[in-house]
């Protein structure tokens, strides 16, 4: 999978290109990436650090970051479990309509997130088809955190299925009918066999979903209520303090998300390449 | 344990991959299937597998190994070891685990206690040699290592048959020798039954005590290698077991003729095709009294036991080939450009439209 060329001073390259296109890749990689960071940063150079603290351990931003880690962590295992059993059902089997199936399954990319929003919150209100059959039932969706989960859900579930997917048509069946030769159950054939070589890219498939949940705006302020300390978002915070013209506060919150994302991706990142590394018995 | 099959067929929706075939694999045989590509081998064997399953209609067909009826079991109760071409090891785990993993996913009453296992996976590798490999990964291992590890899986279960699907088809030919012979010797050993794929037929006359010619999804001929060989059934057993050479011409009086060859015959009159193969071929310089066939050598190959000459004469459709001693070669000073009479020993005769057994003849 991805690896690190090791710049190896005075060495000669077979490959040629590779000043060009590494310094095409670091300029847009500042351009796109690091400038608007650094003016991120640049805004909370203005706050001292007492400020900075006052900010981002406010009450009510501290409420949304419960909310909006807890919808994400439940949308993530929903969509672990979803993702992984669509990408089966997309990898092992035929049926009429699998290729539709797998168009839509980039759906939730191509739709605007606030059309999304819009479609979810009408569909879950209490005068929406689904919402008219859950509330009688008790279950109330829209303008609660399962809603925010709902939309975190539907906006995310495609790193999942799109990461697990190209790994599971690696596998060859001949490795589940191997195991099954053997003796082994179903069970034991997907959880000794199977589960081993998709594991890393569920993980990150879902690591991934979870980071971008986090980040999410357009998709979940229609339905999540925005009630402070029940239902508010992180991202709805940084929008409430940018309307204000707080820029430093928005800021300061927003960094918060960054380190809290980049951790997170950082560390999938390092423990899937030891994994591969172990798979491809230490040869890259 | 035998296995017998019973009008096995199997459709994939449309395409007939089989016919309906009965065949009997006793007890202890080495069975090869050996038959070009598409005519149904791999088909075959995984429905004895249970990793495929027959036709049900229009009627059902019947597996049994020995007297267990086996038509409905599912494959991991068939007691069955498959081999596959590519291997298919399981790559996160080591050798050692490879080649246990059947004995620790037995249910709790009949598995084995760890030191059994352990035990038993360290005489596997050590028949396979590779117990120095035990903590290996697949990857690590080179493509012959990786097939001897997917044989000692499959045999650490102890099945009563094993089937094996193109076994070294992805190895080099110097790898595939050793790997065959060893084969052998384990079969030999450990007398399971066994099947195995190949479309090679060299290896398939090497290593079975009976191969299946299959072609089309039919079975054309059952018998020993030596059977085989020496009188095939039909016309397209005989061409896929080795080179052939075809000659065309007509019967008049018992003399065939083509262009300015004839060779005496014992066939009534008509349109004859004759099959020789390389090695009934003699070269001499002079004719015969029974055959007059001028051919010029236009190509020469002496690797090998014998020297392979190519042949070419303007009554010849296509150029023969003949293997020919070295010793004869050197006495006739052969070389290309070089004008020659061949001499058929023998030749075959196989009539497509009737079932009629095959002719041979015997020419002097
Ligand atoms: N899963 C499948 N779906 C549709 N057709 C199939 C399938 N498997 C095999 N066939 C068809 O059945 C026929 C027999 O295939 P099979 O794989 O048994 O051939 P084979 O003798 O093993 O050939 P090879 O030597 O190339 O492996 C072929 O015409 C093939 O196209
Ligand atoms: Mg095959």
């Amino acid at each position: 999978m991805r690896q690190l060329a090791i710049w190896r001073p005075g060495s000669t390259r077979v490959l040629p290109g590779f000043g060009l296109s590494m310094g095409i890749s670091v300029l847009f990689i500042s351009l796109v990436l690091l400038l608007p960071i650094t003016g991120l940063f640049g805004q909370l150079a203005g706050l001292s650090l007492a400020q900075y603290w006052a900010i981002i351990s406010e009450g009510r931003v501290v409420a949304s970051y419960m909310v909006t880690i807890g919808a994400a962590a439940v949308a993530a295992v929903v969509n672990a479990v979803f993702g992984l059993l669509m990408a089966w059902v997309l990898v092992r089997y035929e049926f009429p309509g699998k290729r539709l199936l797998d168009a839509l399954m980039d759906l939730p990319f191509a739709l605007p997130t606030a059309v999304a929003g819009i479609t979810l919150a009408t569909l879950y209100a209490g005068s929406g088809w689904m919402g008219g059959l859950l509330e009688p039932l008790g279950f109330q969706v829209a303008y609660t955190w399962v809603g925010i989960a709902l939309a975190m859900a539907f906006t995310s579930i495609p790193f999942v299925v799109r990461t697990v997917q190209p790994v599971l048509e690696d596998l060859p069946a001949e490795v589940d009918e191997a195991a099954m030769s053997l003796g082994a159950t179903d069970g034991v054939a997907f959880r000794r066999v199977i589960m081993p070589h998709l594991w890393p890219a569920l993980v990150t498939g879902t690591g991934l979903a979870f980071v971008r949940s986090l980040g999410e705006f357009g998709a979940i302020i229609f339905i999540a209520g925005n009630m402070p300390y029940e239902t508010e978002i992180t991202a709805l915070m940084i929008f409430v303090k940018l309307q204000e013209y707080d820029y430093a506060g928005a800021s300061a919150v927003a960094s918060v998300v960054l380190f809290v994302s980049l951790t997170l991706l950082l560390l999938i990142n390092i423990w899937q390449g030891r994994f591969v590394r172990r798979l491809h018995g230490g040869k890259g | 344990m035998s296995i017998r099959l019973q009008n096995i067929a199997k459709h994939f929706s449309s395409t007939q991959a089989l016919e309906p075939i009965n065949l009997d694999i006793h007890e202890g045989e080495l069975v090869g299937l050996l038959g070009p590509s598409g005519s149904g081998k791999t088909t075959l064997l995984r429905i004895i597998a249970g990793l495929e399953s027959a036709d049900r209609s229009p009627q059902a067909g019947k597996i049994l190994f020995g007297d267990r009826d086996v038509t409905n079991v599912h494959v991991r109760d068939r007691r069955i070891g498959f081999v596959f071409q590519h291997y298919a090891l399981f790559r996160h785990m080591s050798v050692y685990d490879n080649v246990a993993f059947g004995l620790t996913v037995m249910p709790k009453k009949r598995r084995p206690s760890s030191g059994e296992i352990r035990a038993r996976v360290f005489r596997l590798l050590e028949m396979v040699q590779l117990q120095h490999l035990a903590n290996r990964l697949p990857a690590q291992l080179s493509g012959g290592q990786q097939q001897r590890v997917s044989l000692a899986r499959a045999l650490a279960v102890e099945p009563d048959v094993l089937l094996l699907d193109e076994p070294f088809g992805a190895l080099d030919a110097k790898v595939r020798q050793d790997l065959r012979r060893w084969l052998r010797r384990l079969h030999d050993e450990l007398n399971f039954t066994s099947v195995f794929v190949t479309h090679d037929q060299e290896e398939a006359l090497e290593l079975s005590d009976r191969v299946v010619v299959m072609s089309n999804g039919r079975i054309e001929q059952i018998d020993t290698p030596d059977t085989l060989y020496r009188s095939p059934k039909n016309r397209f057993v005989f061409e896929f077991l080795g080179d052939v050479n075809h000659l065309e011409g007509k019967v008049h009086n018992g003399v065939l003729t083509c262009g300015d060859a004839h060779l005496n015959v014992d066939l009534p009159n008509g349109d004859e095709e004759l099959l020789l193969r390389p090695h009934e071929i003699r070269l001499t310089e002079q004719p015969s009294a029974e055959s007059h066939l001028p051919v010029t050598i236009t190509a020469i190959s002496p690797v090998g036991a014998e020297v392979r000459v190519e042949l070419e004469a303007d009554w010849l459709v296509k150029p023969w080939l003949a293997t020919v001693r070295h010793a004869d070669f050197e006495r006739l000073e052969m070389s290309r450009g070089q004008r020659l009479f061949a001499h058929p020993r023998h030749w075959h005769r196989f009539k497509e439209d009737t079932k009629a057994p095959a002719k041979q003849g015997r020419a002097a």
